[in-house]
């Protein structure tokens, strides 16, 4: 089985949020970048088919080389090669359409890509690389099993969850439950040495149209301070919600 | 005689020509509608639909156009109308019962191409945002997801969405003939409208499934947290599972969703489909309230989104603080209890 692993670069977490340029680009000044986490949660899960069924394992981004580390990361946690797309990451639709160059040029059986990446959030690229390659699709993916060319996946819907079956070729939007937190990997040295000498390849991207453009960023409105209501004067609690709030 | 009789038919022609061309400008106003896909379960419509819905009409009304929804397997579309839909096409069909996002996203297709809709919208429920990245591959429409506003100018048709999960806003324009907006739940709320909505029966064809629903897990008689207007969530200052009780009847009370921490999540006291925050459900209820969690990064992340924030924690240095606009620093085993019976009594007046 040829897995595909998509991996978004993005801002750990913690970090501050602030915008150049008048408000037109992300400030990457300080900024601290990861594997988006719903990326690894898939890269963990293709290292389980690698390790138990025989798979190989290929890492995937689009970017300019300042994103070559968190591929590397990748590799160091074991997937066997690298792709890097060179070129920016404008919006989903451009990088579903370079994902699905990549996808057909390679014949892949199985892609997994995160349900969203924690900068943009824009939840669309598996979807769209599913339908530009004509695959079968899963998305909020906590769970999958595969046998043969058959699939058994389980989705996350609003208030529960769902078993669904399908077949290869598949893309799924993978999120936590694919693996548990726990069971992610922290490379360890051999793995950070193996990483040097694993291949990196850099594609030219294909060309593509802008669907959509970012126009500039803003930043919400600082929050005030709370309003602290005593643990003995509820009614005041209620009371706030209710006429000042008006969410009850 | 003759150069009259030419002269008459002429005329005829010209008013015929100028006739047609009033019908042509018609029908290009009329297929220019705005289509929203309304969704419902167990044919009932989410709220989510009427959110969209109202969303739908007040871009129409700043194209100058009409509203027309698609719904699958609905029981009764009248409602829409209240909500500013100027029409419905029904899609009836027993092969629809379960979701599936690549039939009914070629479904909503075939009515944006039906009707010739310039913009369609969907909400950000969990099968409307599995089925729209398909549908703007197949309608070659740009798209923007966690629509928070009605767009700020329609030529450049310009939207406000959350990036950067919740920390700043995004301006986005979608450059296609065809734009595909996703509106953030619970962000532009619901507008009556009076009025009412024609209805007519519409049968797409329906393509190959390719995944196929096996069976699913829900709890029907409860408020989903994508649904909710209120959220209860709780963390492990709950100390264990056995203490719920008091969360879910809280919950009950409000008629509000449950939900809860990572870490409560991860150590099994509750099922992870409550589990909140960055690598859980986003949340963007009107009210969410926080009961023994400390507010880490990654929870406020995924609850940022939600209008107002309460936090009950007996310690007063606890992150979570500095995100609410409500707090009570105090042991929840007391205010839980004492809280249910103030909001009893305050219903029991409304």
């Amino acid at each position: 089985m040829k897995i595909l692993v998509c991996i978004s670069h993005v801002p750990d977490t913690t970090s501050k949020i602030n915008f150049t340029e008048g408000d037109t680009k992300f400030d990457t000044n300080g900024v601290q970048f990861v594997i988006n986490p719903n990326d690894e949660f898939g890269l963990t899960r293709a290292m389980w088919f690698k390790e138990k069924q025989g798979a190989s394992v290929t890492v995937v981004n689009v970017g300019g080389p300042e994103t070559e580390p968190t591929l590397r990361k990748a590799l160091a946690i074991g997937a066997d090669e690298a792709i890097r797309i060179n070129t920016e990451a404008t919006d989903g639709f451009a990088v579903a359409k370079q994902l699905s160059k990549v996808i057909q040029d390679g014949g892949y059986d199985l892609v997994i890509a995160g349900r969203e990446s924690i900068d943009y959030n824009g939840g669309m690229v598996p979807g769209m690389i599913a339908g530009l390659t004509n695959a079968n699709f899963v998305n909020n993916c906590i769970s999958l099993e595969i046998e043969g060319t058959n699939a058994t996946a389980t989705r996350e819907i609003d208030g529960g969850k769902e078993t669904v079956t399908t077949s290869l070729p598949l893309v799924i939007g993978g999120q936590k439950g694919l693996v548990e937190e726990s069971d992610l990997r922290i490379p360890n040295m051999r793995g950070i040495m193996m990483a040097r000498k694993k291949p990196l390849q850099v594609v030219e991207p294909v060309a593509t149209e802008a669907e959509t453009s970012s126009v500039k960023f803003e930043k919400p409105v600082p929050k005030g301070a709370v309003t602290l209501v005593a643990p003995d004067n509820l009614d005041e609690l209620v009371n706030l919600l209710h006429n000042e709030a008006k969410v009850i | 005689m003759t150069p009259n009789w030419i002269w008459v038919l002429f005329k005829v022609y010209e008013i015929i020509n100028e006739i047609s061309t009033f019908v042509e400008i018609k029908n290009k106003e009329y297929i220019m509608s705005v289509l929203v896909y309304t969704e419902s379960e167990q044919g009932k419509f989410k709220k989510v639909a009427l959110e969209v819905a109202s969303y739908a009409k007040a871009v129409a009304n700043q194209l100058g156009t009409t509203v027309t929804a698609v719904t699958i397997n609905a029981s009764d579309a009248s409602v829409l109308g209240n909500y500013g839909v100027d029409k419905v096409l029904n899609v009836t069909n027993a092969q629809l019962d379960a979701f599936n996002a690549k039939a009914y996203a070629d479904v909503v297709k075939q009515a944006a191409e039906k009707e010739g809709a310039k913009v369609v919208i969907v909400s950000s429920s969990a099968d409307s945002k599995y089925l729209a990245p398909l549908l703007a591959v197949g309608l070659h429409a740009g798209y923007a997801t966690n629509v928070v506003e009605a767009p700020s100018s329609t030529s450049p048709f310009t939207v406000k969405r959350t990036a950067f999960t919740n920390k700043a806003f995004n301006m986005t324009t979608i450059n296609t003939d065809v734009k595909l907006v996703a509106v953030s739940n619970n962000s532009f709320g619901l507008v009556e409208n009076s009025g009412s909505a024609s209805a007519e029966d519409f049968a797409p064809a329906i393509p190959e499934f390719g995944v196929h629903v096996q069976s699913v897990d829900k709890a029907s008689d409860k408020v989903s947290i994508a649904d909710a207007e209120i959220v209860v969530s709780a963390g492990r200052g709950l100390k264990g599972p056995e203490n719920w009780g008091m969360i879910e009847e809280l919950a009950e009370v409000l008629g509000a969703a449950t939900a809860c921490s990572k870490p409560v999540s991860d150590l099994g006291w509750r099922p992870h489909s409550e589990h909140v925050g960055q690598t859980g459900k986003p949340v963007a209820s009107n009210l969410y309230i926080a009961i023994g969690i400390s507010g880490a990064i990654q929870h406020l992340a995924g609850i940022n989104a939600s209008k107002v924030k309460v936090v009950i924690n007996t310690d007063p240095e606890a992150p979570f603080f500095k995100a609410a606009d409500y707090g009570v620093v105090g042991d929840a085993f007391e205010v839980v209890p004492a809280l249910i019976e103030k909001l009893k009594a305050f219903k029991a007046q409304q």
